[in-house]
């Protein structure tokens, strides 16, 4: 039962990356604009067949 | 027939391109644009993804004075500038898409990204070899010309990083992390576990202390700085509990006495947090602060003794010479030097119409011209003039309604002395037995009765509150306007645009004409864009559209035209060069045919809908009108508000706001319903403000709420839903009592466990977020808002 010192002190360390991850998000502020992406991401980057 | 472009009507058929067809040049010209610029795919995400361009052409020439650029830019340097535009027309992906794409157009746009929710559209570009005069010009030549206006340079500071974000991943953090070490205490540890014991509950330890010091370190702050003022409000028991939280969780893990309390401490400063989270209701350009700085230009040509240049106002002087061209506004008192100067006053008044004035005569600040340029000089600044004095009351420099104590503020005010009282007895009941009992039981008070529940049901009932208000048309300023709504006792009308609407105008008054010679009129209006042409073109209906020959249109003037063989003339009454003018209230345009005069067209704003409901209000609010205009509308009016003692006339901006301090100092809560400049005294003095606009990017004065003209009709369901939402807050500040009372019974005994508290606070917190949600989505189906 002792592999529990260092699986939770592992599992400690993973969620802060995620912590530190969620600060790097927040400051490079992918937070700021959260909706016009999915309107982005369904624009073509070729040109649509033209009439 | 509709516009390729834009989707509206055409009317007519001379605006064709590649087989096309455009309702006006504008339109076309965009067409033209962007299919030389390979940007045709426009056209293929949306129909009609365009908005009309059937508008007057606009003035940027002010853009290339330096200090205006200056204030408008994000960032500059050598190489490059970074500015931000807000555009009210974005709508679709094809606005999207294009606006992303300017530097197929314009390769010195090094970067285009738009921020949709906003309508705003971030641009880099090469200041060097592209002005922002000409950045501006190219993207109101492609349809999406920016809202250009004095405060955006000012609201820049308040983009700060929001703390509160990052406070919140913290707290969730060390709460999930907190709850997963907890869980093997809640399931029992055998006595050859101690080793586990101890290295949880350290570690549970080590995540409090950025609970504490950094998460909920704003509520000590808060809390010190009301115990400074003597006045206790809801962050102080929540303090103290965090405190006594903390120091008992440390104390019992230290000495190895128990687990602590560490779960609960996290699971609390996290749902606070959140509790404030859903409290910052923030709407994307809706402002509330405006005042007159944001309707006023933001420069004006001021002569300088050889030619003309654009200054920004703020560096306008007395005895300055200034130029005011067709649909500009007059930014200062000024004295009409030359020109014909035909001043619209709608803005100030409320009233549209056009009022003429002589050389040597005084305009006062806030009038729009129409027709051709004139020429002005200064003789009071901006700030003193007439109009804008208004802000220079005391009204304006103090935020009065911060006096304003919620419910919640109210009783925690008695909450942290009846907690203190019990807590203390507690103490001293088991002081005299047991002295460790007695210190336990006396944390254990504070922990349990932490109103964690009462800091929630405000910001949980009010956001959602919020939330159904916004869907129905109807945009709060924050939570807290929810509470004063439901306080107001007495509603003060304002007439012109708040109970009428100033888009939908209806013909009172039309000339008597044969079927054939209202085919001409109503083909000369087909052609122009003047709201009233537009008026009676629709009024007539959809003819045969004539031959048109010499067809010319003098601005804010009239328009004329030779129609087989027929002169018509159609415009002011200065236009047909009429030499009796019959006053009357309605707006005029006046026809003439082949040099007869033919009568006139008499426009009228017409009532919203749901004026009659104002009826209903009656039994529950005294209810008033007060008008800028002159009383020719009695008659109708008084079938709601009554003659003499509901209904006032010739109200001056001042005489309004003293109508509302004279009904204040009977003690009334006073609503004040307006929409003009000339309302702006009077809405920040009432009680409530409520500003109604027909465009929610128009401009609206400072007030507490912006309601959309079409929602006007539901004023009393707003008003009595505010209620039920003061009510929700009640029964959850009862629910959050019993569960209050369950935690105390087990508190003064001495026996909280820590299991118990870690199940007794997130317990009522959901309890209460789910009953304020469930409740206020009740209240608002009651009040059919859903």
């Amino acid at each position: 039962m002792n592999i529990l010192f260092l699986l939770v002190a592992l599992s400690f360390f993973m969620a802060l990356l995620f912590l530190l991850g969620f600060f790097w998000a927040h400051k490079t502020g992918q937070h700021k604009d959260l909706y016009t992406p999915s309107l982005r991401i369904l624009l073509e980057d070729e040109p649509l067949e033209n009439d | 027939m509709y516009c390729f472009h834009c989707g509206e009507k055409c009317i007519l058929e001379d605006y064709e391109f590649e087989d096309k067809n455009f309702c006006c040049l504008g339109c076309k010209t965009v067409y033209q644009i962007l299919k030389d610029n390979n940007l045709g795919n426009y056209y293929h995400y949306n129909e009609f993804p365009g908005t009309s361009q059937n508008k007057p052409e606009l003035r940027f020439h002010y853009l290339e004075e330096a200090s205006i650029i200056r204030s408008l830019l994000d960032f500059q340097n050598d190489s490059y500038s970074l500015i931000s535009f807000y555009i009210p027309q974005i709508h679709c992906s094809s606005c999207l898409w294009l606006l992303e794409k300017l530097n197929q157009i314009n390769p010195n746009i090094l970067y285009s990204r738009v921020d949709f929710l906003k309508k705003q559209v971030n641009i880099r570009f090469d200041h060097n070899s592209l002005s922002l005069r000409d950045l501006v010009e190219l993207l109101a030549k492609i349809g999406y010309e920016p809202k250009i206006q004095l405060q955006d340079s000012l609201r820049k500071e308040d983009r700060g990083k929001d703390p509160l974000i990052l406070k919140i991943a913290v707290a969730g953090f060390c709460f999930g992390n907190i709850m997963l070490l907890s869980f093997p205490e809640y399931f029992g540890l055998k006595s050859t576990e101690k080793a586990f014991h101890n290295f949880f509950g350290y570690l549970n330890l080590l995540l409090c202390l950025p609970i504490v010091f950094y998460s909920g370190w704003d509520y000590f702050r808060s809390s010190w700085n009301q115990v400074k003022t003597k006045s206790l409000q809801i962050d102080f028991p929540l303090a103290l509990g965090i405190l006594v939280l903390f120091l008992r969780s440390f104390i019992e893990i230290i000495w190895d006495k128990g687990s602590g309390f560490s779960d609960t401490l996290s699971g609390l400063v996290f749902f606070l947090l959140i509790g404030k989270f859903v409290q910052q209701k923030t709407y994307h350009h809706i402002s509330f602060e405006r005042d007159y700085r944001s309707f006023f230009p933001i420069s004006v040509a001021l002569f300088d003794g050889i030619k003309y240049k654009p200054i920004p106002l703020s560096a306008l002087k007395i005895g300055d010479r200034i130029l005011i061209r067709n649909q500009e506004i007059i930014p200062a008192d000024s004295i009409l030097i030359q020109g014909e100067a035909q001043i619209d006053f709608g803005f100030v008044t409320g009233e549209t119409s056009l009022q003429e004035k002589k050389s040597g005569e005084l305009i006062y600040a806030g009038g729009k011209q129409t027709g051709g340029a004139i020429e002005l000089e200064v003789v009071k600044s901006v700030s003193q003039s007439y109009l804008t004095q208004l802000w220079n009351q005391d009204l304006f420099k103090k935020e009065s309604h911060d006096l304003f104590r919620t419910f919640s503020a109210k009783i925690s005010q008695y909450f942290t002395w009846v907690l203190l009282g019990i807590a203390c007895l507690v103490f001293l009941f088991w002081a005299f037995q047991d002295i460790s009992l007695a210190i336990s039981a006396f944390t254990a008070v504070l922990i349990v009765a932490c109103p964690c529940a009462l800091a929630l049901s405000t910001p949980f009932t009010m956001s959602s509150a919020l939330r159904i208000l916004d869907r129905n048309g109807f945009y709060l300023k924050n939570t807290q306007s929810v509470e004063q709504l439901a306080e107001v006792n007495t509603l003060v009308f304002d007439k012109t645009g708040t109970l009428t609407s100033e888009i939908h105008k209806s013909i009172q008054i039309e000339p008597d004409l044969s079927s054939e010679e209202k085919n001409w009129v109503s083909s000369l209006c087909a052609n122009s864009i003047h709201p009233l042409s537009r008026r009676i073109w629709n009024h007539y209906g959809q003819h045969k559209p004539e031959k048109i020959v010499a067809y010319k249109e003098i601005e804010g003037l009239g328009v004329k035209a030779q129609i087989q063989g027929h002169s018509i003339k159609l415009g002011s009454s200065s236009f047909i060069e009429l030499s009796d003018k019959t006053p009357s209230y309605l707006s005029q345009v006046h026809l003439e045919i082949d040099g007869y005069y033919r009568g006139f067209y008499g426009f009228k704003n017409e009532y919203r809908e749901g004026l009659q409901a104002l009826n209903s209000l009656k039994k529950d609010y005294p209810i008033y009108l007060l008008s800028g205009d002159r009383d020719h509308e009695l008659p109708f009016l008084s079938s709601i508000f009554k003659p003499d003692r509901e209904m006032y006339f010739d109200q001056s901006p001042m005489d309004k706001l003293a109508f509302i301090g004279n009904l204040q100092e009977e003690s009334k809560q006073v609503l004040m319903i307006g929409d003009g400049l000339n309302d702006s005294g009077a809405l920040k003095k009432a009680d409530f403000g409520i500003s109604v606009t027909d465009n929610i990017d128009n401009f609206t004065p400072g007030s507490d709420a912006i309601l959309e003209g079409n929602s006007f009709k539901k004023l009393s369901q707003f008003l009595l839903f505010s209620k039920d939402c003061v009510h929700i807050i009640h029964y959850c500040f009862g629910l959050s009592l019993i569960y209050n009372i369950i935690g105390l019974s087990m508190a003064i005994t001495g026996k909280l466990s820590p299991l118990m508290a870690a199940i007794l606070m997130p317990l009522s917190t959901l309890t209460i977020i789910s009953f304020t949600s469930l409740g206020t989505t009740y209240a608002g189906f009651k009040r059919k808002l859903l």
